[in-house]
């Protein structure tokens, strides 16, 4: 079943004279994790704006063309609507925190839908649970390091029990140890419970190895998309997309007549290719 | 000349110990990374560069002259710092007008500065950006603007506190041109950062830092290689290096970091292979 599906997707911000997303066609099956990349000012946040109906009911502009999140159009959805069904992680979690323990936070969202309290709790602990946060129970917000803020500002996200997660780059404040075992965490949610994933980002060596997809944008369009190892390979087409440098190992490779093979997305992938390249000449 | 000595620095917010035994000397005109998990006490350490911090205990001299002796518009004379997050310094109505604030303090003449700002902002691709307000650009971009309202008055020490963040590929290459170029024109630059490949592609002497002491110091090639010093410091090992010591028993040296020297290692195996097949 398709969760996202966007047709001939133009949007123009009151005040523009060109359009911030221009004819996008776009379909993401439940339970995809897709990796939304593509350089500054190319549509993705635009784009993510219109998954939770911010375009266009609070960003002004003209809109073109159709879509539709969780079967149904979004001219007729409201942000408060499917703020329950499609959760937002931003890069910043210091701003979506503000209570004074992390469980008031997580509770935040499943308390706001009027959900019984047994039922609250019951949310609560799972998501501080999935996270890895459950002795943090107690701890306030600016107590935790980044990392762990941002493991709760995704807890409180998951209280909501969303169909979809929205990240905009979610780890760009952390050391790169955290980072990993965010980007990890969203990615065993998956396991866990029928979610979908759309993760913003321009670092592409972190989340690769997990995306099911990904989607390349640039100057309001998508210029590019499918399976990471696909796309890492297209080198022509990749202009000013920073792919991970093992994929860009392998397509310098083959440029001077070495072909190892499909693009590598993990650096098991690379080494292994290698070792047999070598054993089998 | 060295640019900054720290002897013996420890320092605390309240009773909580941020940093201690710091000892470390940057010369003029070094290219530093300081590097070192979430909370290690990095930009703590920095805004001791600038006297906006004082040392609890210890010293520390910029240009050979002790902070405590000094003020911080003394100081960003010559040190300018730039912040992790831009909403912390940015203030005007428009871009020109954020940029040009330090240089109108400092009494330049308006060609000047009008020059000099119009350089700068092309030169980080602001230029389109001259009469927006800073608060409705992007948050790569009010980093880059951040970044440009400190290097308009040339400092001749820059310290870039996470410049990376926000910053898409292109972005980055043109900021890492920018600093090396300031570098080899014998500015000193001091990165924080979180960037692993950054760091690779600049390589500049790093500085690992470890909840509030320094746990190595050395070229960037001996540290990133290092997994062990990699993991203590809740780092990853760079891909490349990641990938040369998965091979290991096929004699490919762990310490090779850098795509091109990777390939050129690997296209060298591959080409004695042929020979012997021949």
């Amino acid at each position: 079943m398709k969760v996202i599906e966007a047709r001939d997707l133009t949007f123009t911000y009151a005040g523009s004279s060109k359009p911030a997303i221009e004819n996008v066609n776009l379909a993401v099956d439940r339970g995809e994790f897709v990796l939304l990349t593509g350089p500054s000012g190319c549509g993705k946040t635009t784009l993510a704006r219109c998954l939770n109906a911010l375009i266009p009911s609070f960003y002004q502009g003209e809109i073109s063309g159709t879509m539709s999140v969780l079967g149904r159009d979004m001219s007729r959805l409201t942000t408060s609507e499917l703020a329950r069904k499609v959760g937002f992680v931003f890069q910043n979690p210091e701003n979506q925190l503000f209570s004074l323990s992390v469980e008031r936070d997580v509770a935040f969202g499943p308390e706001n839908l009027g959900l019984p309290r047994e039922e609250t709790r019951r949310r609560v602990d799972w998501a501080m649970k999935i996270t890895g946060i459950s002795e943090l129970r107690e701890a306030a917000p600016y107590e935790l390091s980044g990392g762990q803020q941002q493991r709760a500002a995704i807890a409180a996200v998951l209280a909501m029990k969303p169909e979809i997660m929205v990240l905009d780059e979610p780890t760009s404040f952390l050391d790169p140890l955290s980072a990993s075992q965010i980007v990890e965490a969203v990615a065993a949610l998956r396991r866990e419970i029928d979610i979908t994933i759309v993760l913003i980002e321009h670092r592409l060596d972190l989340a690769s190895k997990y995306a099911s997809r990904i989607i390349v944008m640039d100057q309001g369009r998508v210029t590019l998309e499918g399976p990471p190892s696909k796309v890492y390979g297209e080198e022509a087409k990749l202009l000013g997309i920073g792919i991970p440098k093992i994929s860009m190992l392998f397509n310098l490779l083959r440029k001077d007549g070495f072909d190892l093979g499909r693009t590598p997305v993990t650096v098991e992938e690379a080494s292994q290719r290698i070792r047999s390249y070598l054993e089998h000449d | 000349m060295n640019m900054i000595e720290v002897k013996d620095l420890h320092f605390a917010y309240e009773d909580k110990e941020v940093l201690r035994d710091i000892d470390l000397t940057i010369s003029d005109g070094e290219f530093v990374a300081i590097m070192g998990e979430n909370g290690a006490g990095k930009t703590t350490l920095v805004k001791h560069f600038n006297g906006l911090l004082k040392p609890a205990r210890g010293e520390v001299l910029i240009d050979g002259i002790s902070t405590r002796k000094s003020t911080v518009a003394h100081l960003s004379r010559n040190v300018g710092l730039v912040f992790q997050n831009p909403d912390h310094q940015l203030f005007s109505e428009t871009v020109f007008e954020e940029v040009a604030f330090s240089m109108r303090n400092l009494g330049y003449p308006e060609e000047t500065i009008r020059k000099r700002v119009k350089f700068i902002l092309e030169t980080l691709d602001l230029g389109a950006y001259a009469e927006a307000s800073p608060f409705m650009l992007s948050g790569g971009e009010r980093k880059r603007v951040a970044l440009a309202s400190v290097l308009v008055s040339d400092p001749k020490h820059i310290i870039l506190d996470e410049p990376t963040i926000g910053q898409d590929y292109q972005q980055k290459d043109r900021l890492r041109n920018f600093i090396i170029q300031m570098n080899s024109q014998g500015r000193t630059v001091v990165i924080v950062t979180h960037d692993i490949e950054f760091v690779v592609d600049c390589k500049p002497r790093v500085i690992l830092v470890s909840k509030g002491s320094i746990l190595a110091d050395n070229s960037y090639d001996s540290i990133l290689s290092d997994r062990e010093l990699v993991e203590k410091a809740s780092l990853v090992s760079p891909q490349i290096a990641a990938l040369m010591s998965s091979l290991t028993n096929l004699n490919f040296s762990p310490k090779i970091l850098d795509l091109y020297h990777a390939k050129s290692a690997l296209e060298q195996r591959f080409g004695e292979i042929v020979h012997k097949a021949v």
